[in-house]
């Protein structure tokens, strides 16, 4: 898949620049406060839920309260729970044409270029405002390969079967407090089913927005890719200026069967206003290939840890994760691969910039159990620090017990020195160019990494980025 | 031109060069010979500008102006290019990428002109083999890897690439050899063809067998202690250092 002018893909700039204060749009109906049995069932009857969404929204409820919190989570004891609004349902009918979203609401999609992006490049797009899809569409085409894109709800209703046997399934509530919230209280997202042998190559994405402060989003992504298909999905997501900041906990589950390609990009963009938690787990069977690639560059708080569990035999995953923490934020990030059958392979690039007093974290897990024969995964973790105030940290963990198994672990961290910004200085280029030179060239391997395209709106965001840098260093 | 008058550079509070006066004019070799720590790539980082080399007294001119005011990539686009002795690595830089982004600068043109790269990049392919290297190293990163031969072959390539008019050449001949001393002295005396000024500095007169320079100077101790022709050098090469000071 390529697209002939990748620039079409960008309108980048930063989200408080781009989008501005958050203007208030009505809500039709607003839960909120402290997350009760009463407060769930109040959602699931709003959604007109059958009874066993609702149990499984009670029982993740059940686990969120018996979970300790994470203990390795630095920063999220800033979110009161108790204070937030877990549902929004902004006052907007679900439509497939922008005619129809509110004006004041359709404005921060086309500040950012995305019916733009719809209309040239994508194949199917997925809108979300607060808590519910405002805007969905699928090109006709895809519809004919018998290709299903739908709201997350009314794949509930029309699938329920295929939804029970996938949903909260690739990625369990019990895992940790924050996939049981999400599980408690999940809402919007859209449902992606590709028949097999069908290829959707022009990207489908799902774009999320939160309009206002004290809010939290839980949106489900579940994209399921049956035998020897493939898919192009990217996600996206920001958000505009509040006083206060709001919370994400969203969750994507995918599941590659027998010789499918799924390939996941999330651009990450959240204003500095809100706390970032991500849910992100893949299935591979048989032959079955996982790509996720990830551009973590906005939030305060970001946690994101995209994770395959390479289930069949000969099936891959590679993991690219780039994450900017520039000024007083934390991204903490890190690729998980679980070799759970033989002649699995998996690769993962991690690299981080941090700036301006950022903090990167990684801590990636390879989990290559007996039994595994001759799995291989390799890991590349680089993090480069631009002065003094700002750091970055590597857990890696790793747990080998299959003797075949094959497994390499690079971890750098590196700082521009003198010496390289003098020499550049003695060539000519002034002393913006010349970080950007090295900055470019720190990331050019994760550039060859990730689809062409991606590697263009990355060089973007980033040249905007590091427009002024020249007081660093 | 450029003209170094009475120049005292400190470095960490400690006076290198003591009121050094040399000129380089174009179409001549001048060189500056001398022990080590003798103050030879301090003159050099002083004439470009680096950060911490303090000029306490004395000027430098280019053209018959001050350029003491000058950061070093201003310096540079005046026209002085610098080739230190340890180049750094800079991992991820291809030579691909550097070369036109410097061109670029040079010239004027907007650094996200894509296209300006292709015709820099086939503009630059002769140079890349009058230094004895093949395209490939354009694919490479900068100095990653590199042998001393290769890093001093891939700096004089940039001093043609870059088309200065001063050419300060600090050790360009260590890590080669003989065949690569020649290739450089070839190059020098091309540069100096060219109406290039070029100030040469080495421990070591061995490129000196290659290519006459037009004036030879012993830097010890922070000062210009003996300056002449070639002899200069025959005398430091018979009798080292050492005699230079007691003459």
């Amino acid at each position: 898949m390529s697209i002939e002018k990748p620039e079409e893909l960008v309108r980048y700039r930063e989200p408080e620049e781009l989008l501005g204060f958050a203007k208030d749009y009505p809500a039709e109906v607003e839960l909120k406060g402290r997350i009760t049995e009463s407060l769930i069932r109040e959602i699931s009857k709003v959604k007109k839920e059958p009874e066993w969404m609702t149990r499984l929204r009670l029982k993740s409820l059940e686990l969120f309260y018996k979970l300790p919190m994470p203990n390795w989570l630095q920063g999220i004891e800033m979110l009161d729970l108790d204070t937030m609004a877990h549902y929004v349902k902004p006052d907007i009918e679900l439509s497939s044409s922008w005619d129809d979203i509110p004006k004041e609401v359709r404005e921060y999609y086309e500040k950012i270029g995305i019916p733009e992006l719809e209309a040239k490049v994508l194949h199917g797009l997925s809108a979300q405002y607060e808590s519910e899809t405002i805007y969905h569409k699928m090109k006709k085409s895809l519809e004919d390969k018998g290709v299903i894109m739908i709201p997350m709800e009314e794949a509930v209703q029309k699938y329920p079967d295929i939804v029970k046997r996938y949903f909260l399934r690739i990625f369990p509530p019990s895992d940790h407090k924050f996939a049981a919230l999400h599980g408690a209280l999940w809402s919007g997202g859209v449902f992606v089913y590709v028949p097999k042998g069908v290829r959707v190559e022009a990207p489908i994405e799902a774009f999320f927005l939160i309009g206002r402060a004290f809010e939290s989003q839980f949106e489900h992504t579940l994209l399921i890719a049956d035998e020897n298909s493939y898919i192009y999905f990217i996600e996206g997501c920001t958000a505009p200026m509040y006083k206060g900041f709001s919370f994400h906990d969203g969750m994507v589950e995918l599941y590659a069967h027998r010789g499918a390609h799924i390939r996941f990009t999330t651009f990450q963009n959240w204003s500095k206003h809100v706390i970032n938690f991500n849910n992100k787990r893949a299935i591979a069977e048989e032959n079955a290939r996982v790509d996720w690639v990830e551009g973590s560059i906005g939030s305060m708080l970001t946690y994101v840890y995209p994770s395959t569990v390479l289930r069949g035999k000969g099936s891959s995953s590679r993991s690219v994760v780039f994450t900017l923490a520039k000024g007083p934020y934390l991204k903490d990030s890190g690729s998980k691969m679980f070799h759970v059958a033989p002649n699995t392979k998996s690769r993962i690039v991690n690299k981080s910039i941090s700036v301006d007093g950022g903090i990167n974290v990684y801590r990636g897990v390879i989990r290559i159990p007996y039994g595994a024969r001759n799995a291989v995964s390799n890991v590349e973790c680089e993090s480069l620090i631009l002065d003094d105030k700002s750091y970055a940290y590597t857990y890696p963990h790793n747990q080998i017990e299959e003797p075949t198994a094959s497994v390499s672990h690079e971890a750098t961290t590196m700082r521009l020195t003198e010496d390289q910004i003098f020499y550049l200085l003695s060539r000519g280029l002034d002393e913006d160019d010349a970080k950007n030179l090295l900055i470019m060239g720190f990331l050019d391997e994760l550039f060859i990494e990730v689809p062409f395209e991606v590697a263009h709106v990355l060089k973007k965001v980033l040249e905007i980025e590091f427009e002024k840098l020249g007081g660093v260093g | 031109m450029l003209e170094v008058k009475d120049l005292h550079v400190t470095v960490e509070e400690k006076e290198i060069l003591k009121g050094v006066n040399l000129k380089v004019e174009p179409g001549k070799l001048v060189v500056v010979m001398g022990p080590n720590a003798g103050g030879k790539s301090t003159l050099a980082y002083a004439i470009m500008g680096r950060e911490g080399y303090e000029v306490t007294k004395g000027d430098i001119l280019f053209n018959g102006e001050s350029i003491l005011e000058l950061g070093p990539d201003e310096r540079s686009r005046l026209g002085i290019f610098l080739s230190v002795q340890e180049p750094p690595p800079l991992p991820g830089v291809k030579g691909s990428l550097l070369v036109p982004a410097v061109i670029k600068k040079r010239r004027g043109i907007p650094m996200d002109d894509k296209f300006a790269d292709i015709k820099i990049l086939r503009e630059v392919r002769p140079k890349l083999e009058l230094v004895g290297l093949d395209s490939s190293y354009m694919g490479r990163e900068v100095n990653v890897g590199f042998s001393g031969g290769e890093k001093k072959r891939f700096e004089l390539f940039q001093a043609l690439a870059y088309d200065p008019k001063i050419v300060i050449l600090d050790e360009p001949d260590s890590g080669l050899d003989v065949d690569g001393v020649k290739m450089v002295a070839r190059v020098i005396d091309d540069m100096r063809k060219n109406g290039k000024g070029v100030l040469l500095i080495t421990h070591n007169p061995r490129l000196l067998h290659f290519i006459t320079p037009d004036e030879v100077n012993v830097l010890i101790d922070g000062k210009i202690v003996m300056t002449g022709g070639l002899e200069v050098a025959e005398f430091v090469e018979t009798h080292g250092y050492d005699k230079v000071v007691t003459r």
